[in-house]
């Protein structure tokens, strides 16, 4: 894709070509800025709304000036640690999506449709079955290990040459398909796994408090961290390896971080809510059309916008299905799913 | 796809010499492949054993010559019991639907001319799930619900897929994608649907999606039956057709062949093959995805190869009831399960080869 569609029309006004370049990096940096503007709306939004509507001075007061009431304690002890958490898997999911659809050239890529949170889910149910884990620790590690394992056999059958994006989906929704019917199969042998494990495999942040916040912390930042530091090299390998040589990049290194920063951030968000599909495809999507096929700047904007879109759907399925609520990997099929459809139908696959 | 084999005529000795025509004085011929009828006899013969082993297999065994037996009217009230009424729904639903999810398998193989598009990958059997769930879940619906569920979740998903996917024309590889896209959001409801149950409907709509054969009696045979009826034969009928699209769509078209009308019919006739043999067993795993490429492997065929696909998913089915049974003890392990479980490490392997062979 990076290589072969042209990046979309750019709705900037045309300019002489010297002073283009400027403005539109320009632009880009004021962009940059509004979608940090967007996060921090919809972070309040994400404390405020809920089965329990807080006014933003509530919130505040429980914030700062923590005084044991009923508002305070759901302020602190669930509305924040479930922005927080959305907001860690929305950047993670996001970036591995963009950092995957670099690196496989596939613009289809997406951890939850190449089965790497099929993967990671997996992992964690032979965990809790077999071993008897019950321990937040104990799903992260088993979540990476996991995502580890599919990320390599999703990128071996389609990461160097040859593979279409349409047989790469296909592998990834096959491999998932496979480990589906192995979940579900440890699922029906053990009740007890079944019932925790239902809740976890829809995707959702409500399980969220401060020790998984904290857990999962530390594994998305540094994900994070690596991802965008991949920028200028993935953007190099775009060119092929050659090209990618010639200009002093080592392709070979670039992968194994890639993957690394792809594992790192789908086991962390998979093991914090679930697998959750369509965020990684959709944000790159978006975030393309506006800034061109330079990951420089993809990446930080998905990194931005990509918690806006999480939170914003958890945040909607609190509210249609009042008092109940809609587990957000739910929300987020029902409108991914729509969206790739459209892009399926829209370009020529030829050519992607 | 497998490799292609050259055509054969009766005078080049280097080829394999298996398939003739018989020709008649007034122009009629009709190609007779030996090898694919050789395969076709071994695969039933195969299909039958299995099955005469697994009316055999349960807390109260009967040996082979027994159950035959008992078949033909020779055996006492007991075991006329077990097998007529017991035993004997749950191989015929297993061949039925055995041999309907492989045919649904080729038709969507040849179709999206792909070994990965098989009916469960794009989203049927996820809509069937969801259907049955439905029922299951928001209903409290029994048995006979829960197959219409089944049934018109699946058709309205297939239905769905198609229209989707259409436009001027519906092409395999957005079919795929389409249902793929499906398959998704599918899966997010019956999760959902999973969260919202009480315990005892989750592990009732679980056993359900993992497919299994415990318990059929023949208020599962008959429906799938009469199905299998009318809509066999229409697939069959199709073949040739089926096998010339597999050349493209333009080469097809050149032949005669009504591209358009002949997807829409035959797929129409796999989505309500899977939707009926789903209704019955549940979405059992891989069979529609493995059966084919079996088949087309045995017979090394280069069409779609409909008759030894059937075959070979009956074959498969039951000969995996009868392991899974042997295996894990009577009624433990679902059938599904088992083919869940080989179905994902041919799925491997078929991955593998076809990128080495330069094809993925």
């Amino acid at each position: 894709m990076l290589v072969d569609s042209p990046p979309p029309p750019s709705p900037a006004p045309a300019t002489p070509a010297r002073r283009r370049g400027v403005s539109r990096n320009a632009a880009r940096a004021a962009g940059l800025l509004l979608a940090l503007g967007a996060l921090l709306l919809v972070t309040v939004a994400s404390v405020a709304v809920g089965a329990k509507q807080i006014p933003v001075d509530q919130v505040w007061h429980g914030l700062f000036h923590y005084a044991g009431s009923d508002t305070d304690v759901v302020v602190r002890d669930v509305r924040v640690p479930r922005t927080l958490l959305g907001l860690l898997a929305g950047a993670a999911l996001g970036l591995a999506g963009a950092v995957m659809q670099a690196l496989t050239r596939n613009p289809l890529a997406d951890p939850g449709l190449f089965g790497v949170n099929a993967g990671a889910a997996a992992a964690v149910v032979s965990g809790i079955s077999l071993l008897g884990v019950t321990s937040l620790t104990g799903y992260v590690w088993l979540a990476f290990l996991g995502a580890a394992a599919v990320s390599l056999v999703v990128y071996a059958l389609g990461g160097t040459r040859g593979a279409t994006p349409v047989r790469l989906a296909l592998a990834g929704t096959a491999v998932t398909a496979a480990l589906n019917g192995y979940i579900y199969s440890v699922e029906l042998l053990d009740s007890a796994a079944l019932d925790r494990m239902r809740f976890w495999t829809v995707g959702s942040l409500a399980s969220a408090n401060a020790d998984l916040v904290g857990q999962v912390a530390p594994f998305v930042v540094v994900g994070v961290l690596l991802a965008l530091a991949l920028a200028r090299p993935l953007n190099a390998m775009a060119l092929g390896d050659d090209q990618a040589r010639a200009l002093g990049s080592r392709p070979a290194l670039t992968r194994a971080l890639a993957l690394t920063a792809v594992t790192l951030l789908c086991g962390a968000a998979t093991a914090a809510c679930g697998p959750i599909v369509f965020v990684g495809l959709m944000v790159p999507h978006i975030v393309r059309s506006f800034t061109g096929p330079d990951l420089r700047w993809i990446l930080p904007y998905a990194a931005l916008l990509s918690p806006v879109l999480l939170l914003g759907t958890d945040i909607a399925g609190r509210v249609v299905v009042r008092p109940s609520e809609l587990q957000v990997g739910v929300v987020t099929a029902l409108v991914g799913g729509p969206l790739f459809i459209h892009l399926v139908r829209r370009r020529k696959m030829a050519q992607l | 796809m497998t490799g292609t084999r050259a055509v054969t005529s009766p005078r080049s000795p280097h080829v394999s010499r298996f398939p003739r025509a018989l020709r008649t004085r007034g122009g009629l011929s009709l190609r007779v492949d030996a090898r694919a009828a050789l395969v076709v006899l071994a695969l039933l013969a195969v299909a039958l054993a299995a099955s005469v082993a697994l009316v055999g297999t349960g807390d109260y065994p009967m040996s082979a010559a027994d159950v035959l037996r008992t078949l033909t009217g020779g055996g006492t009230p007991a075991e006329e019991f077990i097998v007529r009424d017991l035993r004997l729904p749950r191989v015929l639903v297993g061949l039925l639907a055995g041999a309907a999810l492989a045919l649904a398998g080729a038709v969507f193989q040849t179709v999206s001319r792909n070994p990965l598009g098989s009916p469960d990958v794009i989203g049927l059997g996820q809509g069937s799930a969801a259907g049955a769930l439905t029922v299951i879940v928001l209903f409290q619906g029994g048995t006979t619900a829960v197959a219409a569920g089944s049934v018109a979740g699946g058709l309205a998903s297939g239905a769905a897929i198609y229209a989707l996917a259409w436009k001027k024309g519906v092409h395999g590889y957005r079919f795929v994608l389409v249902g793929i896209a499906m398959a998704a959001v599918l899966t997010a409801v019956v999760g959902y649907l999973l969260t919202k149950a009480s315990l005892t409907d989750a592990t009732r709509s679980t056993a359900w999606m993992v497919g299994s054969l415990n318990g059929r009696d023949w208020d599962q045979v008959w429906p799938l039956l009469a199905a299998c009826a009318v809509l066999v034969p229409l697939v069959l009928g199709h073949g040739r057709a089926l096998r010339m699209l597999e050349m493209g769509d333009d080469a097809a078209h050149a032949l005669g062949v009504p591209v358009e009308r002949t997807r829409l019919v035959t797929m129409a006739a796999a989505v309500l093959l899977t939707s009926a043999a789903t209704a019955a067993a549940g979405p059992i795993a891989f069979v529609a995805l493995a059966a084919p490429q079996l088949a087309r492997r045995l017979t090394r065929g280069s069409g779609p190869g409909l008759t030894a696909a059937a075959c070979a998913g009956a074959a498969l089915l039951v000969t995996a009831d009868w392991a899974a049974q042997r295996l894990f003890g009577p009624d433990h392990l679902p059938v599904g399960a088992l083919t869940g479980m080989l179905g994902g490490c041919y799925l491997l392997w078929l991955l593998f080869t076809e990128r080495r062979a330069g094809r993925m």
